[in-house]
């Protein structure tokens, strides 16, 4: 079980929040921390790591107290068992592969154990390469490896696929599933994307403005809102065509790029580059006497 | 003809003992200012650049008042450690240091700012120690950098004259280095003499900065 308070007054480009938030994870879950940027996902990540102090605090990792502001306990980072993704990697430059993860690792240099990693990996062929020749899908398998070759009682990532293309995200959403299913480490992910938040998550926690606004399954959270059994998308007009007495527009929705009719009225006020929502208020149910 | 090679030799003992200890007071120095956020800091940082914009003698005279045995200052080193700072070659060194502070501590910093927060956050996360992190992750990957410092502070120090010519006056062996052999040739118009020498300068700075220029572009691709 990992128990984290924190309280935070936090300067951002909008002004002064105060970060304030209660959350509790069940050991071996995956837990992702929804919101927008400037909710304050990231400023939680680096508190639990001990990378930025909170002006108020509890954080006890399975029993273990890191952080207690009223005890004055504070452990420094690499006194806390954690394994963090950065959202830019930050793999050493300096050190080929295989050396970014002998310095995890912290001995002198258990090469069998390094090889069944790299093996395990399937990065092997690339153990000597260093870090900025890799592409950005490589880098990313590396980071995650180098956070949990140590073995840590908690995996913090922070928007670890956000600069992948979709497909590569896809690969990795899958691979980030196996290692957490072999490894079974606690799991604290920052994201605001909705699939990888489906595909990955046990529970959620979503924030606004420095406070969980709701938590609890990806169905329970989202359900009420996103899972109607109408169609309610949110797209962008790429084009508005006049074709007779109504409009084509042209609608960005995901990467798909949909067509519908729209009346003069409708087209009001509308310009490419709009964001709108698109939706359906279909499925009538059929009444007929028997 | 011969030539005094003992003012070459002084000069290179000097900006090699100066860049030593430059470098090891430049980095804290440098990572505290890249770090702090201070009120202090634009003060600190006007002080250490001070070097660059003042004339040499003003520093010079005023090192010559503060080490000179009729100061406080001067008579606490010299009843302590026994130390002489004027008209003397540790004088120089303690001179030179202040006066080539800015090269070495503005390319650390500027070095250490490039590099992005989570390689210093990664390296402690992966339970590493500050100075592991610095030595292993920080150092190796400024290395541009940490060679401008160098080499910068020791061609600074090869080329001053004010400030040695007003705390170490012109000892042969002591505290006559090139710059000063220079002026003192010219001085009793021994013309070839002041040719050699400068010359020599004149190559040696030459080399060193080509030497930097090559061997930064030579960094640069393979990173």
């Amino acid at each position: 079980m990992i128990e984290v308070y924190v309280r935070k007054l936090l300067l951002m480009a909008e002004g002064k929040t105060n970060l304030e938030v209660d959350i509790k994870l069940p050991e071996k879950s995956f837990c992702t921390l929804y919101g927008q940027s400037g909710a304050g996902k990231t400023t939680i990540l680096k508190i639990i790591a001990g990378l930025v102090q909170p002006d108020e605090g509890y954080i006890a990792v399975n029993g273990q107290v890191w952080l207690d502001t009223r005890k004055k306990i504070n452990l420094p980072p690499q006194k806390r068992e954690i394994g963090f993704v950065f959202q830019d990697y930050a793999l050493f430059p300096n050190m080929t592969v295989r050396e970014n993860l002998q310095y995890a690792l912290n001995k002198k240099s258990d090469n069998q154990l390094l090889n069944n990693l790299l093996e395990r990996a399937s990065l092997e062929h690339l153990a000597h390469r260093k870090p900025p020749t890799l592409s950005g899908g490589q880098q990313q398998r590396v980071a995650l490896l180098r956070a949990l070759v140590r073995q840590p009682q908690i995996l913090l990532l922070d928007e670890p696929l956000s600069a992948l293309d979709l497909e590569m995200r896809q690969t990795l959403q899958t691979e980030i599933y196996q290692l957490h299913q072999s490894f079974q480490t606690t799991t604290l992910l920052v994201s605001h994307q909705l699939s990888e938040i489906y595909r990955l998550s046990d529970f959620i926690i979503s924030l606004e403005k420095g406070k969980i606004i709701a938590q609890g399954t990806p169905a329970e959270v989202f359900g009420l809102d996103r899972l109607s059994s109408k169609i309610k998308l949110i797209g962008e007009v790429l084009r508005i065509q006049e074709n007779g007495v109504v409009f084509i527009l042209d609608i960005l929705i995901g990467n798909n790029i949909i067509k519908t009719v729209a009346t003069p009225d409708e087209i009001k006020n509308l310009a490419p580059g709009d964001q709108v929502q698109v939706f359906a208020k279909a499925f009538n149910p059929m009444v007929k006497k028997i | 003809m011969g030539i005094d090679w003992q003012p070459l030799w002084l000069t290179l003992q000097l900006a090699g003992i100066t860049t030593i200890l430059l470098l090891l007071i430049g980095l804290p120095l440098a990572l505290w200012l890249t770090r702090t956020t201070s009120y202090f800091k634009p003060v600190a940082e006007a002080i250490i650049s001070l070097p660059i914009v003042l004339p040499p003698s003003v520093l010079g005279f005023y090192l010559l008042l503060a080490f000179s045995p009729g100061s406080a200052l001067g008579r606490f080193l010299n009843n302590v450690w026994g130390l002489q700072l004027v008209f003397s070659f540790p004088g120089l060194v303690v001179g030179s240091i202040i006066y080539s502070l800015p090269f070495m501590v503005q390319p650390l910093q500027a070095g250490l700012a490039a590099l992005p927060h989570s390689l210093r956050e990664a390296s402690y996360t992966l339970g590493h120690s500050k100075m592991q992190t610095l030595l292993r992750v920080l150092l190796p990957n400024m290395k541009p950098a940490l060679l401008t410092g160098l080499v910068l502070s020791f061609a600074h120090t090869i080329g001053e004259f004010g400030l040695v010519l007003m705390i170490g006056g012109n000892i042969p062996g002591e505290t006559r280095v090139v710059s000063i052999a220079i002026y003192h040739e010219v001085e009793s118009l021994n013309f070839a003499a002041a040719h050699i020498y400068s010359s020599i300068l004149l190559l040696l700075a030459f080399g060193i900065l080509l030497l930097v220029y090559l061997v930064n572009k030579r960094l640069a691709k393979t990173f």
